[in-house]
């Protein structure tokens, strides 16, 4: 006895730790949303390459993202009719090579990547190592030695040097040696050069990065290059034309070092634009299109796989088992009666066409008529079967007749009606008239509205929202009911009814 | 609501969870259900073992012997028709007499006749199943009317009284007699209205009644008290429950004898799942008796172990009262 008891708990823990752990996964990990409609921002960035094809073979190489911190790319396109294309990484990212043999007149070629926030990605890059010291000739060597001493004095680690640097380039007004290497209006292209050059004399590995703004509707998103200084552990990132630390939010990097973001061989006038459009989209759609490229296993046995109106039928089956879960806590806990174990499951899965009250009122009517027909027909004497099979035509008869003088007087909802499982009607109205004779109306009315109510909870606890969104999505849950119910099939204490049922019991003794 | 459940469980009253959980599923073998399901089985076994149960008459076991129902009552002018899968009474018809001018005219318990043809309708009812809990075919059983015992007469309205045994291992440890009412129109079933009367298991007083969850002290249609009275011959009726044990091997069981005016102590049927409202009917739970019986683990026969447990609770009650 003990001995099964504790088996109970056992099976019930590793069926609920199952449950809860393969959730979890798919929650934290593959970024399943636990909330209904749960939504998250996506960019849609493009990139159109078009230029005058000259007379030999074409070859185009364009930076495409490969790491970008902060965000991850959920899918991405190449149009590029008559090209061939092979994507691979570089040692500035990752590149697409565009081929042809032979073409004629303007090429356009599209890159398309659809883009969203995730926070789990970070650049992965190894330490870098030191820059060999930069000889340019005098008086540029002088002037950087200057500019480096006087820096260094005013800062302590590689992130207050850059910040400092690039504080000093800011203004080359103020100072000469500044001036002397950067010009009088230095764009951030050439902060970044030059504050490079200066840190690799500093022995500070720095490259410069690129990427663009992700803003709304952006018909031509510019290239904004971006500083980035390894301190020894990690990359920090600076604006090189203010020195601010960090990557704002929104900043998509396309590609590293000084490269040019397109070559084209074998084309002339090459032009290039971007354009950014932000889209909603669910977090569902995200986590399912990554499961498709991170773990094959579980993408072939998922639900999502599945053809789209086979999952909307296991989005109805689904919710059995919790209609199920809702009978058991309603009998065996509260101890309310029904007619059938199940009747009232199916009939609350009816109540999610018809609408609650509606299919209340619908049940009761069609139970109530069939129940009236139900009596007559004994008066006949009919055989078992032939007498059900008269009881389901009457059935039958009686909810086409409601939907027809329903829908005549102008309620709609009575055309539901149709959705009630009839077979299992028929069988309530035969099993609610034999009560009815042999223990009185009273226990009938009584266990019929039994029936009626436990279908009402469990249509409540069915219907919400927050229930069939997890069970869909995280259908593994379905362990964790089963682990709650195998508990409760051991529960032997008292039923909530019995407690009023033995009340007299708890009584003084007379 | 937790303070209601702790004295409960504190009076050691016995819950359905519990009762299935404890008893039913550890002492009721599922193979020997239809040992008792099937009346016509339990009737069987019966009188092999000696057991005394109403004669059988004849057993109707489709619907092409409906017809026979005239051969099997002959010129009997009283009997019971019984689905042999029924629960709780369900389907039980009792013929009580004849007309003396139309001999195809049956007058029931309550005074009402009926034609044959409408019993045979009820017998082909049976024979479908409608009666049946497994919802299968079924036999229809035509048996001997138990008459009443004289001594029941003043505190019943029409319909038999029956003595609920619960036993536990072989041991009878509560017992309640059911009255009928004229609310339970004749039959002995509480949830229709017939009144649960406790008995004092070592010598067969009946204690005060429960109708509904109400105390009576007198029966509602005939104004005769309902306690204080003894039950006759009620050695022989714990006896002769206490056999249903070695009988169908069930170790939890609800044993339904009526008082034959002729006969004695007949067995009615036998309940694998017996209810709970023997406890209501005699204000006690059962816990606290089925754990005395769970300290004794001799082999004893019937007659010792009725002997043993009435020893057992008339001692107790003598030291409550002491105690008192």
């Amino acid at each position: 006895m003990r001995g099964r008891g504790y088996r109970v708990w056992v099976i019930a823990a590793l069926l609920a730790i199952a449950g809860l752990a393969l959730a979890a996964y798919k929650w934290r990990e593959l970024g399943f949303p636990i909330l209904p409609k749960a939504q998250t921002e996506v960019w849609t960035v493009e990139v159109t390459v078009s230029f005058d094809s000259g007379p030999g073979p074409i070859k185009a190489n364009l930076y495409i993202p490969g790491l970008t911190p902060g965000f991850a790319i959920l899918e991405e396109n190449f149009v590029s009719r008559g090209f061939g294309f092979t994507p691979n990484y570089v040692s500035g990212g990752r590149q697409v090579q565009w081929a042809r043999r032979r073409a004629r007149g303007l090429q356009s070629l599209y890159y398309r990547a659809v883009i969203y926030k995730d926070p789990a990605q970070t650049e992965s890059d190894t330490t870098p190592p030191f820059p060999a010291k930069p000889r340019l000739g005098e008086p540029f060597d002088t002037a950087i030695d200057v500019l480096i001493d006087d820096v260094r004095a005013r800062s302590a680690d590689a992130e207050s040097f850059t910040e400092e640097l690039l504080k000093r380039l800011g203004q080359p007004d103020v100072d000469q040696n500044v001036e002397l290497l950067l010009g009088a209006a230095p764009t951030a292209a050439e902060s970044a050069r030059v504050a490079q050059t200066l840190l690799a004399a500093a022995r500070i590995p720095a490259r410069t990065i690129r990427g663009i703004y992700l803003q709304d509707q952006q018909r031509r998103a510019e290239i904004v290059p971006w500083l980035e200084v390894h301190d020894g552990t990690r990359w920090l990132y600076f604006d090189p034309l203010t020195g601010n630390q960090g990557l704002p939010d929104n900043f998509l990097l396309w590609w590293t070092g000084d490269d040019d973001l397109l070559e084209v061989d074998g084309g002339s006038d090459a032009e290039i634009r971007f354009a950014v459009q932000r889209n909603v989209m669910s977090r569902i759609d995200i986590a399912q299109r990554r499961v498709e490229e991170s773990d094959p296993i579980l993408n072939q046995f998922s639900l999502f796989a599945l053809p789209i109106q086979t999952q909307a039928v296991y989005a109805v089956l689904l919710l059995i088992p919790i209609g199920a879960f809702v009978v058991v806590l309603l009998r065996n806990v509260i101890g309310l009666q029904t007619f059938g174990t199940f009747m009232p499951v199916l009939i609350a899965l009816a109540f999610r066409e018809t609408q609650l009250w509606w299919g209340a009122i619908l049940f009761s009517t069609l139970v109530s008529l069939g129940l009236a027909f139900r009596f007559y027909l004994e008066r006949l004497r009919l055989l078992l079967v032939p007498r059900l099979s008269a009881v389901l035509i009457i059935v039958v008869i009686l909810m086409l007749a409601l939907s027809i003088i329903s829908h005549r007087l102008g309620f709609e909802g009575g055309l539901s009606v149709a959705l009630f499982p009839m077979v299992i009607i028929a069988m309530t109205i035969e099993r609610m008239s034999v009560v009815w004779e042999e223990r009185g109306a009273t226990e009938a009315i009584q266990q019929g509205l039994g029936s009626l109510l436990v279908a009402i909870i469990s249509y409540a606890v069915m219907d919400l929202e927050l229930i069939r969104h997890l069970f869909f999505v995280f259908p593994e849950l379905l362990l964790v009911v089963l682990a709650a119910t195998i508990l409760l099939g051991r529960y032997s204490g008292y039923r909530l009814l019995e407690l009023y049922r033995f009340r007299e019991l708890a009584q003084k003794d007379d | 609501m937790f303070a209601l459940a702790k004295t409960l469980r504190r009076r050691g009253v016995l819950g359905l969870n519990e009762r299935n959980a404890q008893f039913i599923m550890r002492y009721n073998e599922r193979r020997l259900y239809p040992l008792v399901d099937n009346k016509l089985l339990t009737k069987r076994l019966a009188i092999e073992a000696d057991i005394a149960v109403p004669e059988l008459y004849g057993v109707i076991g489709n619907q092409h012997d409906v017809r026979r129902l005239g051969d099997i009552v002959g010129d009997r002018r009283d009997f019971v028709v019984k689905p042999a899968h029924g629960t709780g009474g369900d389907g039980i018809l009792v013929v009580t007499g004849r007309s003396a001018r139309q001999q195809h005219l049956y007058q029931l318990a309550n005074g009402d006749f009926i034609s044959e043809s409408e019993i045979e309708h009820h017998v082909s009812n049976i024979v479908s199943g409608q009666y049946s809990f497994v919802g299968t075919r079924d036999s229809a059983m035509i048996e001997y009317r138990v008459e009443t015992d004289p001594f029941f007469a003043p505190v019943t309205f029409q319909g038999v009284p029956d003595i609920r045994v619960l036993v536990y291992k072989g041991y009878p440890i509560m017992a309640m007699v059911r009255l009928p009412t004229r609310r339970s129109r004749g039959k002995a079933n509480l949830h229709q209205g017939a009144i649960g009367v406790g008995i004092a298991l070592h010598d067969g007083k009946t204690l005060n009644g429960v109708l509904g969850n109400d105390i009576v002290y007198e029966h509602p249609d005939t104004d005769e008290p309902i306690g204080g009275l003894t039950i006759p011959l009620w050695q022989e009726c714990l006896t002769l429950a206490a056999r249903c044990h070695e009988l169908t091997g069930l170790g939890y069981l609800g044993a339904d004898i009526v008082l034959d005016r002729f006969n004695g102590p007949l067995i009615l049927e036998i309940n694998a799942r017996p209810g709970l409202n023997i406890q209501i009917a005699n204000r006690a739970g059962l816990q606290n008796r089925l754990s005395l019986v769970n300290d004794w683990t001799e082999e004893l026969d019937a007659d010792a172990k009725v002997a043993r447990v009435c020893e057992a609770i008339a001692q107790a009650g003598t030291t409550e009262k002491a105690e008192t």
